[in-house]
């Protein structure tokens, strides 16, 4: 189970998706790989990965590895799901699958749309989509399971 | 074998800190430094950090396989799934993938990752690769 919220969003009151959006990108891994609020809706979330030359993969080929494109659907899903919830509730990360159905172009930022579609006792469920500039041409889509922290944890 | 490294670290795995070992057979481990590169909830690590270390390694395990075979070929992931075990502590964390398959179009590959103790992974993930011949 992994933990990537940070403390500051642990406001009470309602969950301000834009406002946490803004934070991503700020601060650790989010902050790190630069990652930018997009928009969102009542039960979804979406964030941008600029391109940069240091996030490429194995190959040399100039297309982004898919490490970040993981961290960029982690972030998001988790964002729709509070987003859905109207609060902070701290969770933690179950299950991630992710399915490429193709290669990134060199240079452009991937774009990734994540929908909450089930609110469950303490578990959520979401779904998401990355694409580098035409939605109806996704590069990758993505389930994701998250967990209400416990008590104990 | 050839000379040459089974698998060389793309820019992504350097700058998120991550180092190639190896164990006593050779098999090859992928070890990822902590620090705010891959800090998600203060103090604990980011379940994508985790991801990106667990693919590495596999992608690792493959290449290594295929040296091993004297096979050359391209490899694409075409879907990973993770599971993340327990909370990844600021700390190194290291992973080392197993091929259980590797045929002429597909290989099937199973990654873990462990902090202290190897028997206590607190990730795993499978993958599978599409393969098809090096561009010449």
């Amino acid at each position: 189970m992994a933990d990537d919220q940070p403390p500051t969003w642990r406001n009470e009151g309602p969950f301000d998706p834009a406002r946490a959006g803004q934070l991503l990108g700020r601060m650790g891994h989010g902050g790190f790989l630069g990652m930018r609020y997009g928009n969102h809706g009542p039960d979804w979330f979406e964030a941008e990965l600029p391109w940069r030359e240091d996030l490429v993969g194995a190959g040399n080929t100039g297309v982004l590895a898919s490490g970040p494109i993981i961290s960029l659907f982690d972030n998001c899903t988790a964002m729709a799901i509070w987003t859905r919830r109207g609060r902070f509730v701290p969770h933690v990360t179950l299950d991630l699958r992710i399915d490429y159905v193709r290669a990134a172009v060199p240079g452009r930022s991937v774009i990734a749309r994540a929908e909450c579609y089930q609110l469950r006792g303490d578990l959520a469920f979401a779904r998401a989509l990355a694409h580098d500039g035409d939605i109806a041409d996704p590069l990758a889509h993505a389930a994701a399971i998250f967990m209400v922290l416990g008590e104990s944890e | 074998m050839s000379d040459r490294p089974a698998f060389i670290l793309p820019p992504f795995a350097l700058a998120m800190g991550m180092a190639l070992s190896t164990d006593d057979d050779g098999n090859p481990i992928v070890t990822m430094q902590f620090g705010s590169h891959s800090e998600g909830r203060p103090g604990f690590l980011h379940g994508g950090a985790i991801g990106g270390l667990l693919e590495m390694a596999g992608f690792a395990a493959l290449a290594t396989d295929h040296a091993r075979r004297g096979v050359e070929q391209r490899m694409k992931p075409i879907n990973i799934s993770i599971e993340y075990l327990r909370a990844g502590l600021p700390r190194p964390i290291h992973a080392m993938g197993q091929v259980l398959r590797a045929g002429r179009r597909v290989a099937n590959v199973r990654v873990e990752a462990w902090q202290a103790d190897r028997a206590t992974p607190i990730a795993s993930c499978w993958m599978n690769f599409h393969l098809s011949a090096p561009k010449a």
